[in-house]
C-alpha cells in the first residue's frame, strides 16, 4: 500500500515540477509549485513523520507560494506571458540538471541505508526540549542564531516599509 | 497483481466508505448550517426567514442546492481558465482536510496525529491560496481588490490564531486532539487556565471569525464596496463551493474552539459518562452554540476597514497574546490552575 502511494506521489513531484519549468505563464508555475510542495509533505505523511509534513505544509504551501502569490498578482497581468529561453541557456540549463540528477543518484546508490527497527512517530515534546538543551545533541545555539535572524529580518522590513523620507524626519524631530 | 489487490481492497474501501460518509455528513450540514444563518438572521432583524419549503424552512437549502446545481456555469473569456476552474477546490478540499482530525466522540476520529493541532493550522493556511487564485484569474478589479484583502487578513490573523492555540498547549502539554480533551477530564481548560485561557478564547474567537472572512471581518466581499469580491465571477455549484467552504471553515473554527477550550466530547460535569455514546451529541452541541454565537457577531457589529483590521491584528491583539502566554506559563509555573 504504502508503496503505491510512494509512486504515485513520486510521479504526481516529477510530473509537476517539469511543468512548473515548462509552463509560461508565472502563476502557473507557482501553483504546479505549490503541487510538488504538497505532494513532497504527503511522503512525509506516508514515513509517519507528520510534524516535517505539517511543516512542510504551513512552511511552503501556506507561508512561501502565499508571498509569492502575493508577488506575482502586484507585478504581473493576467494576459502576461514569460519569454522562452534562448538555446545555449536551455542546453546549459539541461547540462546542469542531468550533472545534478547524477550526483543525488550517486549518493543514493553508494549510501548504506539501513533501516531502523520499532521505528515511533516522533514526539513533539522530544523536538521541543531537543530545540532548546544546551547539552551535547542540543540545538540550542542554532535556535538563537536563527532567532536573532528573524528579528533583524523584521527590524529590516519595518524599516523598509517606513521609507528613508519618514524616518529622516523622525531623526530630525528627535534632534530638536 | 491480484494478491496485493485482496490485500487491500479492505483498507482502501474502508478508506472510501469513511470518506464518503464525511463528504454526505458535512454537504448536509452546510445545508443545515445555510438554514440556521438565515433563521439567526432574520431572528436578530425581527424577521421569520424562510420558513415555505418545509417544517421551518428546514427543505429551503436543499432546493437553493438544486437550483445552483442546475444553473449554467457563466466564465469569463478572459479569465485564466486553468486557474479559475481550479480556485474553488482548492477552497473545498483544504476546508475537508482539516476535518479529518477532528474528533467528534471517543471513538469517532479519523486520523489521530500527534500533532492534531497543528496540522489544523498548517492546513488552514492552504485555503488562503484558493481565495487568492480566484480573484486574480477571474480578470476583474473587484475580485483581485477582493482577494488581496483577504491575503493581507488571513496571513495576519493566522499568528493570533496560532499564538491563542499555543497558550492553551501550555496546559495541555501535547497537540493530539484526543490527548487534549483527555487532560480536561479535570475540568474544561477554559476554567483550568481561568484568566489566560479566558483572554486566549476572546483572541480565538477574533481570530477565528476573521481567519473566515465572515463579519465584521467580511471585507474580503464587502457588498457595497466590491459586488462580491473574490467570487464575483463564479457561478452556479462553482459558488456554492466557495458558500460550503466558508461554513465548513466556520464549524472547523467552532470546533477547534470546543476541543480546546470547553472539553470536545467531554459532557459538562461528567453527567453523562456512563453514555459514551451520548460525545457526539456534546461535541456538535458545543459546536453549534459556538457557531451560534459567530452568528451573533455577524449581525451585531459593522463591517471593519481595511486599516482598522490590520491596526486591530498587529497593534492590540498580538502583542497581547505575545504577554498571555507568558502569564499563562506564570500560572502553570506557580501552580495556580483550577482542577477538580
Amino acid at each position: 500500500m504504502g508503496q503505491i502511494v510512494f509512486y504515485i506521489l513520486a510521479a504526481i513531484i516529477i510530473v509537476f515540477a517539469v511543468a512548473a519549468v515548462n509552463s509560461r505563464k508565472i502563476l502557473h508555475s507557482v501553483i504546479y509549485l505549490l503541487f510538488v510542495l504538497a505532494s513532497i509533505s504527503g511522503i512525509y505523511f506516508l514515513i509517519n513523520y507528520t510534524f516535517l509534513g505539517a511543516l512542510q505544509l504551513a512552511i511552503y504551501a501556506g507561508g512561501v507560494i502565499v508571498l509569492i502569490i502575493f508577488s506575482v498578482m502586484l507585478t504581473h497581468n493576467i494576459d502576461s506571458k514569460l519569454e522562452t529561453a534562448s538555446v545555449t541557456s536551455k542546453i546549459l540549463a539541461g547540462i546542469l540538471s542531468i550533472a545534478g540528477v547524477a550526483t543525488t543518484l550517486f549518493a543514493i546508490y553508494t549510501y548504506q541505508f539501513t533501516p531502523v527497527k520499532n521505528f515511533n512517530a516522533i514526539e513533539i515534546t522530544d523536538i521541543g526540549t531537543k530545540l532548546l538543551s544546551y547539552e551535547r545533541g542540543g540545538f540550542i545555539l542554532p535556535f538563537e542564531v536563527i532567532s536573532l535572524l528573524l528579528l533583524a529580518i523584521l527590524i529590516g522590513a519595518i524599516v523598509i516599509a517606513k521609507g528613508q523620507h519618514l524616518i529622516e524626519q523622525e531623526y530630525k524631530q528627535n534632534q530638536q | 497483481m491480484t494478491d496485493l489487490f485482496t490485500t487491500y481492497t479492505g483498507s482502501v474501501l474502508q478508506m472510501l466508505l469513511i470518506a464518503a460518509g464525511y463528504l454526505g455528513f458535512f454537504a448536509i450540514a452546510g445545508l443545515l448550517l445555510v438554514w440556521l444563518e438565515r433563521r439567526v438572521a432574520a431572528f436578530f432583524q425581527l424577521r421569520l426567514g424562510p420558513n415555505r419549503v418545509g417544517p421551518f424552512g428546514l427543505m429551503q437549502t436543499i432546493a437553493d442546492a438544486l437550483k445552483l446545481l442546475s444553473k449554467e456555469l457563466t466564465g469569463t473569456d478572459k479569465a485564466d481558465k486553468f486557474l479559475y476552474n481550479l480556485a474553488p477546490y482548492f477552497v473545498i478540499i483544504t476546508a475537508l482536510i482539516a476535518l479529518a482530525v477532528l474528533p467528534f466522540s471517543q471513538q469517532i476520529q479519523a486520523f489521530d496525529i500527534n500533532i492534531g493541532l497543528f496540522f489544523l493550522t498548517a492546513v488552514s493556511s492552504v485555503g488562503v491560496i484558493g481565495i487568492l487564485l480566484g480573484g486574480w484569474s477571474s480578470n476583474n478589479k473587484y475580485a483581485l481588490i477582493g482577494a488581496m484583502r483577504s491575503g493581507v487578513q488571513t496571513v495576519s490573523y493566522e499568528l493570533s490564531v496560532g499564538l491563542s492555540l499555543l497558550t492553551m498547549v501550555l496546559l495541555t502539554g501535547s497537540l493530539q486532539l484526543s490527548e487534549i480533551i483527555e487532560v480536561q477530564k479535570d475540568g474544561w481548560l477554559i476554567v483550568q487556565g481561568h484568566v489566560p485561557a479566558l483572554i486566549a478564547f476572546l483572541i480565538f474567537m477574533i481570530a477565528g471569525t476573521a481567519e473566515t472572512n465572515r463579519a465584521p471581518f467580511d471585507l474580503v466581499e464587502a457588498e457595497s464596496e466590491l459586488g462580491a469580491g473574490f467570487h464575483t465571477e463564479y457561478s452556479g455549484m462553482k459558488f456554492a463551493y466557495f458558500f460550503l467552504a466558508e461554513f465548513i471553515n466556520m464549524f472547523i473554527i467552532a470546533a477547534i474552539a470546543v476541543v480546546v477550550f470547553f472539553g470536545g466530547w467531554l459532557s459538562p460535569f461528567g453527567i453523562t459518562e456512563s453514555l459514551p455514546w451520548l460525545g457526539a451529541f456534546w461535541f456538535l452541541g458545543k459546536t453549534l452554540v459556538i457557531i451560534f454565537l459567530m452568528m451573533w457577531f455577524r449581525w451585531t457589529f459593522p463591517r471593519l476597514r481595511v486599516d482598522q483590521i490590520l491596526t486591530l491584528e498587529w497593534k492590540y491583539l498580538l502583542p497581547i497574546n505575545l504577554f498571555n502566554i507568558v502569564f499563562m506559563a506564570v500560572i502553570i509555573w506557580l501552580n495556580l490552575e483550577i482542577k477538580f
